[in-house]
C-alpha cells in the first residue's frame, strides 16, 4: 500500500504567480538540496496507463479531459537544475518515494509499504520532505515565500486528492471490489474525516463536515479523478505485474495530520479489502443512494443521520461500521494461521482500535477529540465559536481551517496541538526523520531508494516497477524490471547491493547468464 | 466524565438526506476546563493570521486529482 498527496499551495503576498511554477520550485530545491543523492535520477513513464479501466477498456486519448493524461511530461526536459522547470520537477527520492508535480500541486506519493504502520511513518515523512522544500524555495535567491497544506480543497469549488493505493490480485473480480467497497468508503468517515468548514464544493452554505473531500465526489464507480469524482476509481494500472495484480486507486479520502486517522483508514480498509478477496463479507449492506448518502453522513457531526439500504433499512454510518467489523472480527480469527506475527499483531490492533473508536464515537463524538481529526479541529473551532461568539461564516473559522493543515511545525495549527500533547500519536520523530532518506526494508522499495543512495549517479531513470541505469561501457540504458512489489526487499536483495559496490558491478551481475 | 449527564442527541429519522441545514454538533456533552481552553486559544491567537479574512480570501487553489 501507499499514499499519494497533492498539496496545497500559496505564494503570500504574490496572488498572481503560477502554482505550477510554485509547485516546480518546491520539488526542484528538495531534488536539488546539498547532499542530495536524488542526482539526475527521473521518472520512467513507461508502464503508466491512466487511461486503462478496471471494469474493463480503455478510454481513447482523444477524448480524455488533458488532466487525464498523468504519463506526459510538462514540456521536454532540460538537463540541469532549472528550478522552475516542471519538466525536470518529477523525482525518486533515496526513501522510494516519488516527488512531483501533478496539475497544480507539489505531490509525494510514499514508497509501497506492508502495514498501516509504516504507511504512517512514510506519509509523515512526506511532510517533513514538503517543510524542508518550502525552506529551501524561501532560502534561495531570486525565489519568494512559499506556503503548503496538507489539506483537499480551498473550499471555492477546488479540490485536490490524497489517494491510497491498494494491490489486488488481479483474480478477485472488481465488481465485488465495488459492491464490497461503497458502504465502507461511504461511512468510514466517521473516524477517518480531517473535517472542513463549510459545505458544498464552493464552500457556499455556512457549517461544518467530517470531511474535505466528500462534497466533490459526484459519482459511485468511475475512471476519472478531476471531474465528476467517484467513490470507488476505476484507473486500471497496476504499476506491477498486470497479469496477478490490480491496483486499487482510492480517491474519496481526506489528506489526514492526526497519525492515528491515517493508521484506521489504511488498516481497515486494507482489512475490507482482504474480506473482499476472501469472499467474506456479509449481504445487506448496499445503500440505496450512495453519493447522498456520503454527503450526508459528512455534514452531519452528531453522527445521527440515517441512511437507507438497497433492502430498505436505515441504518446509522456506526451501524454500518460496526457490521464491517463483527464481518472482520470473524474473518480474522478464521484466518489466524497464515499471517505472519507481525502482521497478526498490526491487524489485532488495528481491529481493536476500531471497534474502540466507533463505541466512543456512538457515546459521544466531541470526546474523540485526541484520535479522531474532524473531532480534534471542531473542538478548537467549537472553543473559538464559544469565547468570541462567532457564526460559521466567519472569516477566522476559515482561517483556522486552512491553518490547521499548513506543514510549518510553529504556524500550523496541528502541530501546535501536537506540541501541546493534545493528540495522540503513533510513531516517533526519529522513525519519521530517518523515513525521509531511508526506504521500507519489505517492499521493492527498498531496491528502488537503495539504488539511489549507492548508485545515484549512474540510475538515469525509475518508476515503481523499474530502475534504469545508464553505466560505461554499454551503450544502451539498462532497464532492471521490478514488476513484483514484494520482490527487491533487503532480505531479497540486500547482498546482492553489498557484493556490487559499483553500478556497473551490479549490472554486470544483474545481467550475468542465469542470474 | 464523571458525574455528568451524557446527553445523547435524538436520531433524525426521517429522510434526513435530503436536509441541507447545518447539523451544529452537540456542545453540551464535554466542556474541558476552562483554563486548559483558555491557554490553548491564547497559544493558537498568537500564531493565526491576523487578518482571517483576507488569509481566507487568498487561499486559492487549482483543482487536482
Amino acid at each position: 500500500m501507499g499514499i499519494e498527496t497533492e498539496y496545497g499551495i500559496t505564494a503570500p503576498g504574490r496572488p498572481d504567480t503560477n502554482p505550477m511554477l510554485l509547485s516546480s520550485q518546491v520539488v526542484n530545491a528538495f531534488a536539488n538540496r546539498p547532499g542530495s543523492r536524488v542526482g539526475r535520477a527521473r521518472w520512467d513513464y513507461e508502464d503508466e496507463a491512466p487511461l486503462r479501466d478496471a471494469r474493463g477498456g480503455e478510454q481513447s486519448r482523444g477524448s480524455a479531459h488533458r488532466s487525464q493524461l498523468t504519463d506526459v511530461e510538462a514540456a521536454d526536459g532540460g538537463a540541469m537544475p532549472d528550478l522552475e522547470d516542471p519538466a525536470t520537477a518529477n523525482v525518486v527520492l533515496t526513501n522510494g518515494a516519488r516527488l512531483y508535480v501533478d496539475h497544480a500541486h507539489p505531490e509525494y506519493s510514499s514508497p509501497e509499504v506492508t502495514g498501516p504502520r509504516a504507511a504512517v511513518v512514510w506519509d509523515k515523512a512526506g511532510e517533513l520532505v514538503m517543510r524542508e522544500a518550502a525552506e529551501l524555495v524561501a532560502a534561495t535567491p531570486g525565489l519568494g515565500e512559499v506556503r503548503l497544506y496538507k489539506n483537499n480543497t480551498d473550499s471555492k469549488g477546488a479540490s485536490y486528492g490524497t489517494h491510497e493505493n491498494y494491490l489486488l490480485s488481479r483474480a478477485t473480480p472488481f465488481s465485488d471490489v465495488v459492491a464490497g467497497l461503497i458502504p465502507f468508503f461511504v461511512t468510514r468517515q466517521v473516524f477517518t474525516g480531517a473535517g472542513r468548514v463549510s459545505i458544498g464544493p464552493d464552500g457556499s452554505r455556512p457549517g461544518f463536515q467530517l470531511s474535505q473531500r466528500a462534497d466533490f465526489i459526484e459519482v459511485e464507480v468511475g475512471l476519472e479523478t478531476t471531474l465528476k469524482r467517484p467513490i470507488v476509481n476505476t484507473r486500471d494500472e497496476p504499476h506491477a505485474s498486470a497479469d496477478r495484480y490490480r491496483r486499487l486507486h482510492v480517491i474519496l479520502g481526506d489528506a489526514n495530520l492526526l497519525e492515528t486517522a491515517t493508521y484506521l483508514k489504511v488498516g481497515t480498509t486494507a482489512i475490507v479489502l482482504d474480506m473482499i478477496e476472501a469472499r467474506t463479507l456479509p449481504d445487506g449492506l448496499a445503500m440505496a443512494d450512495p453519493v447522498r448518502a456520503l454527503h450526508a453522513i459528512s455534514h452531519d457531526p452528531t453522527l445521527t443521520t440515517l441512511v437507507r439500504t438497497t433492502d430498505g433499512r436505515q441504518v446509522t454510518a456506526i451501524d454500518v461500521q460496526r457490521a464491517y467489523l463483527a464481518a472482520a472480527e470473524k474473518h480474522v480469527k478464521a484466518r489466524r494461521d497464515d499471517t505472519d506475527v507481525v502482521t497478526a499483531t498490526e491487524t489485532r490492533d488495528v481491529l481493536d482500535r476500531w471497534g474502540e473508536v466507533l463505541d466512543r464515537l456512538q457515546a459521544d463524538p466531541t470526546g474523540t477529540h485526541r484520535d479522531v481529526e474532524w473531532a480534534a479541529k471542531l473542538r478548537l473551532l467549537q472553543s473559538y465559536r464559544d469565547r468570541d461568539g462567532l457564526a460559521w461564516d466567519s472569516p477566522r473559522l476559515a482561517a483556522i481551517d486552512v491553518q490547521w493543515s499548513d506543514v510549518r511545525p510553529d504556524r500550523g495549527l496541528y502541530h501546535r496541538l501536537v506540541a501541546r500533547g493534545e493528540v495522540e500519536r503513533l510513531v516517533t520523530d526519529e522513525e519519521v526523520r530517518a523515513a525521509v532518506e531511508q526506504p521500507p526494508e519489505d517492499t521493492r522499495a527498498w531496491f528502488r531508494g537503495q539504488c539511489l543512495s549507492r548508485y545515484g549517479a549512474a540510475v538515469a531513470a525509475a518508476s515503481w516497477d523499474s530502475v534504469i541505469f545508464d553505466v560505461p561501457g554499454r551503450g544502451a540504458l539498462q532497464r532492471v524490471p521490478t514488476p513484483e512489489p514484494l520482490r527487491g526487499t533487503r532480505e531479497h536483495v540486500g547482498a546482492l547491493l553489498d557484493a556490487n559496490p559499483t553500478a556497473t558491478a551490479l549490472v554486470e551481475a544483474l545481467t550475468r547468464p542465469g542470474s | 466524565m464523571p458525574g455528568q449527564e451524557q446527553q445523547r442527541p435524538q436520531r433524525r429519522s426521517d429522510a434526513p438526506e435530503e436536509t441541507d441545514d447545518v447539523a451544529v454538533p452537540a456542545t453540551t456533552t464535554e466542556t474541558p476546563a476552562t483554563s486548559e481552553v483558555d491557554s490553548l486559544l491564547d497559544e493558537i491567537d498568537d500564531v493565526l493570521e491576523t487578518n482571517s479574512e483576507e488569509f481566507v480570501r487568498g487561499f486559492v487553489q487549482k483543482g487536482g486529482q
